[in-house]
């Protein structure tokens, strides 16, 4: 498969909070082609960057660049078109079916107004076929459990056809079975996007390229998933509650009881 | 851009049986959503003629016969019961659909048509219509309470409805935010509703106008407020229904859809523009009819659950039925009194949220 041109996202000593309360301080990460997953501990800023970076929350100073051109000029729908963002579960409502909502993942292509033609139809078949709920896309969202509601958010992150996926908490409600399902579809997604998830779960976040560690809102290591100091620095970071080993060339996590 | 084409779940994915069970459902879906919208044309058919036929005797067969027997039928059915009636599904309509905007902006099922401040820039616009002439020279100058006898109540309520929605958004700093928005519509129906209230103390003749406005009324439809209701209805639900995907991604959260390429303070501000126009129209000829707007999208979505480009429409209809339906009722269960269409959509509206909250249905 042709990989496309790769598509860098960049944060530029990024500060960003809500209201008074500064969250991120000074953050600056470059993301390219392949799979970036952002651990540390609860309230330490994961989700509000993974926002920042897909423009939702305008940082309060710094500037994210999406192959050299800020965010901040770029329109809702060029953004639409080329950053898709998965939030985390417990914000849907209403009665759509998977179908109608992995549909909506080509909205940045249509415009609220266009009209689907067979290239979108196929394009929401193929993300429904890769998060594995074709076999349900009739039936309505709020009818399925967690992990599948979850896998079919995915589908409709999919559908965009965007080459930068923003994925907050994708692995959160599935199962072990699939866990490893989503972890092997992100593993061949890093082929051809730039892919960025922020992940609580330490070995499916360690099976990626890259891990950046945040800690009260900075930027504490950014290195390969395989780096020692890397493991040390998240160990320090969950104050020596896991114990990080590599053996096999996979990471070995075990609480510390 | 084309989403990933190779990717494909490492777990067995649903074969033949799971895609042809999944056709099933759909079809099943569609089905309902055609029943519902056939059962409410008739629904609306079979009370449209009952409206024509009820009378100061009410339902009455008789009463009916000696009607058409007098030779009157033409002016009492053509001047007063047909656009009545064709008024009471027009309002109805208006105010359904406002109402499935209002939820579907809001993302919330208890949102109501009135909640932006509309009900209570109308009331009050109504009150100081009528205080006008007292307080001439008193508390308002006499250029100012000719200008308002000349607006006249339907055009006063029209305005102050639209009044209303203005000052919420100017107190919310337009519509970036639902919650600020939502905020702003509660202080807004405290203030104008507390202003109505001075007005009324200070002109008592005010208090009966403005009881029967907030009883609502389908009494007084002539033609020419048909006419409005249905160009107001025939602007509106077009461009509702070109607004049913933005509606349809702001289930999935705000955030989702801004991924999607929607720029959600306008859009929210637009939408809110569309639900002034539909609930400045019908509060302006009928008043504050209860329920009907908060009402008609439950309906819908119990019995046909389905995105908006289908919820839209069918909670226009909905509106539209239930309204007439309040209004048969109105004229024909006091008979030869009237009972206000208002309480009748308040008892029926209410007490079906009660019994729809009692089997956790409401959603």
């Amino acid at each position: 498969m042709n990989p496309g041109p790769a598509h860098h996202l960049e944060a530029r000593d990024l500060h960003a909070g809500y209201g008074a309360r500064r969250v991120l301080h000074g953050v600056s990460a470059r993301f390219g082609r392949g799979w970036a997953a952002i651990v540390g501990a609860n309230g330490t800023g994961k989700t509000t960057l993974l926002r920042a970076l897909a423009g939702l929350l305008p940082p309060s100073a710094g500037e994210v660049r999406l192959d050299g051109v800020a965010l901040a000029q770029m329109s809702a729908r060029a953004r639409g078109l080329r950053i898709a963002w998965l939030a985390q579960l417990g914000e849907v409502s209403g009665e759509l079916t998977v179908r109608e909502t992995v549909a909506l993942g080509r909205l940045p292509q249509l415009g609220p107004f266009g009209s689907p033609g067979p290239a979108d139809d196929a394009a929401v078949a193929a993300a429904l076929q890769a998060a594995g709920c074709a076999g349900w896309a009739e039936r309505p969202l709020l009818e399925l459990s967690g992990g599948e509601r979850q896998r079919a958010l995915l589908a409709r992150a999919l559908a965009t056809g965007a080459p930068v996926l923003l994925l907050d908490e994708p692995t959160a409600h599935l199962d072990p079975p699939q866990q490893v399902t989503l972890v092997r579809l992100l593993r061949r997604l890093a082929a051809t996007h730039t892919v960025v998830t922020v992940m609580h779960d330490l070995p499916l976040a360690l099976a990626a390229d890259r891990v950046l560690l945040l800690d009260a809102g900075g930027l504490r290591a950014d290195a390969p998933a395989a780096d020692p100091a890397l493991h040390a620095a998240i160990a320090a970071c969950f104050g020596g509650a896991v114990h990080i080993g590599w053996r096999d060339g996979r990471a070995a996590v075990e609480p510390v009881l | 851009m084309n989403p990933p084409s190779t990717p494909t779940a490492a777990r067995a994915e649903p074969g033949v049986t799971g895609t042809a069970a999944a056709r099933d459902a759909g079809d099943a879906r569609r089905a309902r959503c055609l029943m519902l919208l056939a059962g409410l044309g008739v629904a609306a058919l079979a009370l449209s003629a009952l409206g024509l036929a009820a009378g100061s005797a009410g339902l009455s067969w008789s009463a009916l016969q000696q009607d058409l027997a007098d030779g009157h039928a033409a002016a009492l059915i053509g001047q007063l019961r047909a656009p009545r009636t064709l008024g009471a599904l027009l309002v109805g309509a208006l105010l359904g659909l406002a109402g499935a905007i209002a939820q579907g902006v809001f993302r919330n099922p208890l949102a109501d048509p009135f909640l932006l401040g509309s009900a209570a820039g109308a009331s009050l616009a109504v009150v100081a219509v009528i205080a006008a002439s007292a307080l001439a020279g008193q508390a308002i100058a006499p250029a100012a309470a000719a200008w308002a006898e000349r607006l006249g109540l339907v055009g006063a309520a029209y305005l102050g409805a639209l009044g209303g929605v203005g000052l919420t958004l100017l107190l919310a700093r337009g519509a970036h935010q639902t919650l600020r928005l939502l905020l702003a519509g509660v202080v807004v129906g405290v203030l104008l509703g507390a202003l109505a209230e001075l007005l009324t103390l200070l002109s008592p003749d005010a208090l009966r106008a403005r009881q029967a406005f907030q009883l609502g009324s389908t009494a007084l439809l002539g033609w020419p407020a048909v006419a409005l209701l249905a160009l107001g209805l025939a602007l509106a639900l077009p461009l509702a229904l070109r607004s049913a995907r933005v509606l349809d991604a702001l289930t999935l959260g705000e955030d989702s859809a801004a991924s999607l390429g929607l720029h959600l303070p306008r859009w929210r501000l637009a939408l809110v523009a569309l639900l002034a126009l539909c609930t400045a129209l019908a509060v302006a000829q009928a008043g504050l009819v209860a329920f009907v707007g908060l009402v008609a999208p439950h309906l819908v979505r119990r019995l046909a659950p389905s995105a908006h480009g289908y919820l839209l429409g069918a909670s226009a209809l909905a509106g539209g039925v239930l309204l007439l339906a309040a209004d048969v009722l109105a004229r024909s269960v006091v008979a030869p009194q009237e009972l206000p269409v208002g309480i009748v959509t308040a008892v029926l509206g209410g007490g079906y949220l009660l019994w729809l909250l009692g089997r956790g249905g409401l959603r």
